[in-house]
């Protein structure tokens, strides 16, 4: 049944591949469950590897599949090879059936588009990528993957390309993860001709043997792996691109920016601890972009008013816990929230969507409100949600993940005071920010009517996000013991003067002091937010933090407008003579020649005689 | 006998000028069939006498006067003229000057060298006709299907609905006939004189 | 016309050279020539006559209308 591997990617590859043919001669119901249905069976695929890895678990505990060998140049063969153990069983689990569900939802979400077999194709061929990328045994495969899901990630979030603001966004998107991947591809390079293979196992032994800790390559090559995960999960400084990403359609936000593309990140950094254990500045570097990206993304959160820019600075934010998490040691735990928050994220921008579809398009959180009566059903999956975002304690997954996560930030090997406060105080951040958001959206006065409701294929996902978002809190050990045999787990070393427990109960107590706080601003006494924001600080504070702590700003400045002022000065330089040469020469000849054709006959018998004496003289004396 | 060569060889050179630079077109058909005329007995001199005989009869005789029936058929008179007054700057001979001087030297350098005079006897129109019949056979038949091309494709150009146009030459003729009380109808009256 | 000075002239040209060499060729060729001069002179003075009914005079640059 592990055999079966290969199908895991292959089947939503085959489905795109056949949408992208013949795709808009399908009927919508066709193009639907041929989208749904590859990923469905491409999930019911894994769940039978699964059993079969759980039952019988291969040697070593990891599998290879080896399909056929890509390039044969030199020494340098890597192979379309699969590779599966704890970890890439974990990620394809929740990929898979996360996507599903996404699909499924956006069955309906998507019905009255002209683009639908489209969508399906973009979204099929983006979780074979994913799925590719997870399963790579060689970091050129998991490059290829990597790509893959940058351009769907591209013409997804561009799918309403009549909008040219959505193309910018695609574009933006594209272009900050390409200068990740750049910084990821020179990675490679530095990895194979250091070591000579981009083999994931092989490439962890070699550096493990050759490589003293601390090393120079090490610490090269792991800062390179991690530039390209700071682009491809949109941490500091490249994570501006999330935001504008939400220009595409809800279950794009849902799937590519909350559950899967962005964690690609995390799953590099994972694959290669190896290769971080052995450079520790690089791992510090990890987890201080962490915390930064954690903090910075809470402070911006709280003062968006798109829904979908707050789950996406929510986005940034969580992925900052799993990076601080990986970059203090806590491997395990940066995984358990990655599946944890692939739930209740995804869970919340499916909501979202049911919202915005249901007041028409409407975005903004301050025009809504007391949908808690018109949608029910999304009003406790989103409530649920929420909660185990913000950390409720012992009922909801995302207290356990994150708790752990926070937990580790302190008394892990590499774990530092200075990380656990700012794991708190993101939590406090993080519990303020969606209880606004839930206060603000679901109670108070209706703010605009419910024009549409969503159907059986939009709300059942949201049950059964929901459902896990609750019990997923009790995998923990399960998962944490399944995971030891791929990741190393978590030496706690100086627990000083806080134990697991006292940090819990910091972080329970931070959840309600958030909480609280929400209410009072948001849903009790509205105009003392006003009052705040009306302060000169309040005002300069709000409108920095709601500008992405002015990083767009800076980057314009500092890249783009020099980058556009150079090629427009550089628009005529002296290469564009060769071309525009060519040119003037063609239209020199063309005046020219149109000259001779006079029409007048006196013309062409004296041309006629001028040429014959000059045919003769040459026949003649030459 | 070189002396007849001579002036023969001048009055063909002197009379093709003159056909060049007159403005009545009669005037220059008729100075060409000097010059052509002045060509043949050159080529009696040279011995050639079946070619002289050609060149008046067929030549001189057949495609001038042919030349001379068109033109009679086009009615120019001076309004053409005065056309060719104008054409005819003394800036216009530059080209073909400069043409023919390039041409010129081209055939004084060819037969530069060659010494040799011209041989006793000539050749004869039977050697020519011996020739015709043997070698140059298949020319010969070649040069009657030109002639058969030529033949139809005049025919082809020429016609057309005559009639009408003819009547209302005639027409115009009488008009001008009974405007000027003159019997004689100089060519163009029928025609807007020219002006500037 | 001018057309037919130079064809006459060529033909003297072969003529003198067939007279130096003592061969009928040149005659030979001066009979071509000729036959060659008359077809093309009454096809082009057919044109002419074409040209000069449907343009109405003889100047030759009247007769541009495939310029360009």
């Amino acid at each position: 049944m592990i055999s079966l591997l290969w199908l895991i990617p292959a089947l939503p590859f085959a489905s795109a591949l056949i949408l992208v043919l013949i795709g808009s001669r399908l009927s919508k119901r066709l193009a639907a469950v041929l989208g749904v249905g590859s990923i469905g069976l491409s999930a019911a695929v894994t769940i039978l590897v699964a059993i079969g890895f759980l039952a019988t678990p291969p040697a070593g505990d990891s599998y290879t599949q080896l399909l056929w060998t890509w390039i044969d140049v030199g020494g340098f063969r890597p192979q379309i090879g699969l590779y599966l153990d704890s970890l890439s069983l974990v990620m394809l689990l929740v990929v898979t059936f996360v996507g599903f569900l996404i699909h499924v939802y956006s069955a309906e979400f998507m019905i009255e588009d002209d683009g639908y077999s489209r969508f399906f194709a973009y979204m099929n061929l983006f979780v074979a990528s994913m799925l590719t990328l997870l399963l790579a045994n060689n970091l050129l495969l998991l490059y290829l993957g990597w790509e893959g899901v940058g351009l769907c990630s591209y013409l997804l979030i561009g799918f309403w390309y009549r909008d040219p603001a959505n193309g910018r966004a695609a574009r933006k998107a594209f272009i900050l993860t390409r200068i990740g991947d750049t910084a990821l591809s020179i990675g490679l390079y530095l990895l194979f001709t250091q070591l000579g293979t981009l083999q994931i196992q092989d490439l962890m032994q070699r550096a493990s043997v050759q490589w003293p800790s601390g090393s120079y390559y090490a610490v090269a090559a792991a800062f390179l792996l991690l530039g390209g995960a700071l682009g491809k999960s949109a941490q500091l400084p490249l994570q501006v691109w999330l935001p504008d990403a939400m220009a595409g359609p809800t279950p794009v936000s849902a799937l590519l920016h909350a559950a899967t593309m962005v964690t690609a990140g995390v799953y590099l950094i994972a694959r290669t601890h190896v290769l971080f254990s052995l450079a520790p500045s690089a791992q510090l570097a990890v987890a201080g972009v962490g915390a930064c990206t954690l903090l910075l993304a809470g402070f911006s959160a709280l003062t968006q008013h798109d829904i979908k820019r707050i789950l996406a600075y929510s986005t940034v934010s969580q992925i900052g816990y799993m990076f601080l998490a990986l970059g203090v040691g806590a491997w395990q735990a940066a995984m358990f929230h990655f599946v944890t928050h692939a739930f209740f994220k995804a869970l919340l921008f499916l909501g979202a969507g049911v919202i915005i579809n249901a007041l028409d398009e409407e975005h903004s959180i301050f025009r809504m409100g007391g949908l808690r009566k018109e949608l029910p059903i999304t009003f406790w999956t989103v409530l649920i949600a929420g909660c185990s975002l913000a950390g409720l304690p012992f009922l909801t997954a995302g207290f356990f993940s994150k708790d752990l996560i926070i937990w580790d930030a302190w008394s892990a090997q590499n774990g530092h005071p200075a990380f656990w406060i700012a794991g708190i105080a993101g939590a406090l951040l993080t519990s303020l920010y969606t209880f606004r958001m839930i206060f603000r959206v679901f109670f108070g006065p209706l703010g605009m009517p419910v024009t549409k409701r969503p159907g059986l294929a939009m709300t059942v996902p949201l049950v059964v996000l929901a459902f896990l978002s609750i019990v997923g809190g009790y995998l923990k050990e399960p998962l944490l013991g399944f995971l030891q045999s791929a990741l190393p787990s978590t030496i706690e070393t100086h627990a000083g003067a806080l134990t697991e427990i006292r940090s819990e109960a910091v972080a329970g107590l931070i959840f309600l002091l958030g909480l609280y706080l929400a209410y009072l601003f948001y849903l009790q006494r509205r105009n003392l937010a006003d009052a705040v924001v009306a302060k000169p600080i309040g005002r300069a504070l709000h409108q920095w933090w709601f500008a992405d702590w002015g990083l767009d700003w800076i980057y314009d400045k500092v890249f783009v407008q020099p980058f556009i002022w150079a090629s427009e000065i550089n628009k005529s330089d002296f290469v564009d003579v060769f071309y525009t040469g060519v040119a003037w020469l063609a239209q020199l000849f063309y005046r020219g020649l149109s000259g001779t054709e006079t029409g007048r006959v006196r013309w062409y018998a004296a041309a006629m005689a001028a040429g014959s004496v000059l045919l003769l003289a040459v026949v003649f004396f030459t | 006998m070189e002396l007849a060569f001579y002036i023969a060889g001048a009055v063909a050179v002197v009379s093709t000028v003159l056909m060049l630079t007159r403005l009545h077109i009669v005037h220059a058909l008729l100075y060409l069939i000097v010059s052509l005329l002045g060509v043949a007995v050159v080529f009696y001199m040279l011995g050639a006498s079946l070619v002289a005989a050609l060149e008046v009869i067929v030549y001189a005789g057949a495609i001038m006067v042919l030349f001379v029936f068109v033109v009679m058929m086009l009615n120019l008179g001076a309004p053409e003229a005065e056309m060719e007054k104008d054409w005819l700057t003394p800036g216009i001979w530059v080209g073909p000057v400069i043409l023919a001087g390039v041409l010129t030297i081209e055939v004084l350098y060819l037969v530069r060298g060659s010494t040799a005079g011209l041989g006793a006897g000539g050749v004869e129109p039977k050697q020519v006709g011996i020739a015709l019949f043997g070698p140059y056979l298949i020319g010969v038949e070649l040069a009657s299907v030109l002639l058969l091309a030529g033949l139809v494709g005049a025919y082809h150009l020429g016609y057309r609905k005559i009639e009408k146009r003819e009547i209302r030459h005639v027409a115009d003729i009488d008009e001008g006939r009974a405007a000027t009380g003159r019997d004689l109808v100089l060519p163009g009256a029928d025609r807007p004189a020219r002006t500037a | 016309m001018s057309l037919e000075v130079m064809l006459n002239a060529a033909g003297l040209a072969f003529v003198v050279a067939g007279a130096r060499w003592h061969q009928a060729d040149a005659q030979v060729m001066f009979l071509f020539i000729l036959a060659m001069a008359a077809a093309e002179v009454s096809v082009g003075l057919a044109m002419v006559l074409e040209i000069y009914h449907r343009f109405k005079s003889l100047d030759v640059d009247k007769l541009s209308e495939m310029r360009g």
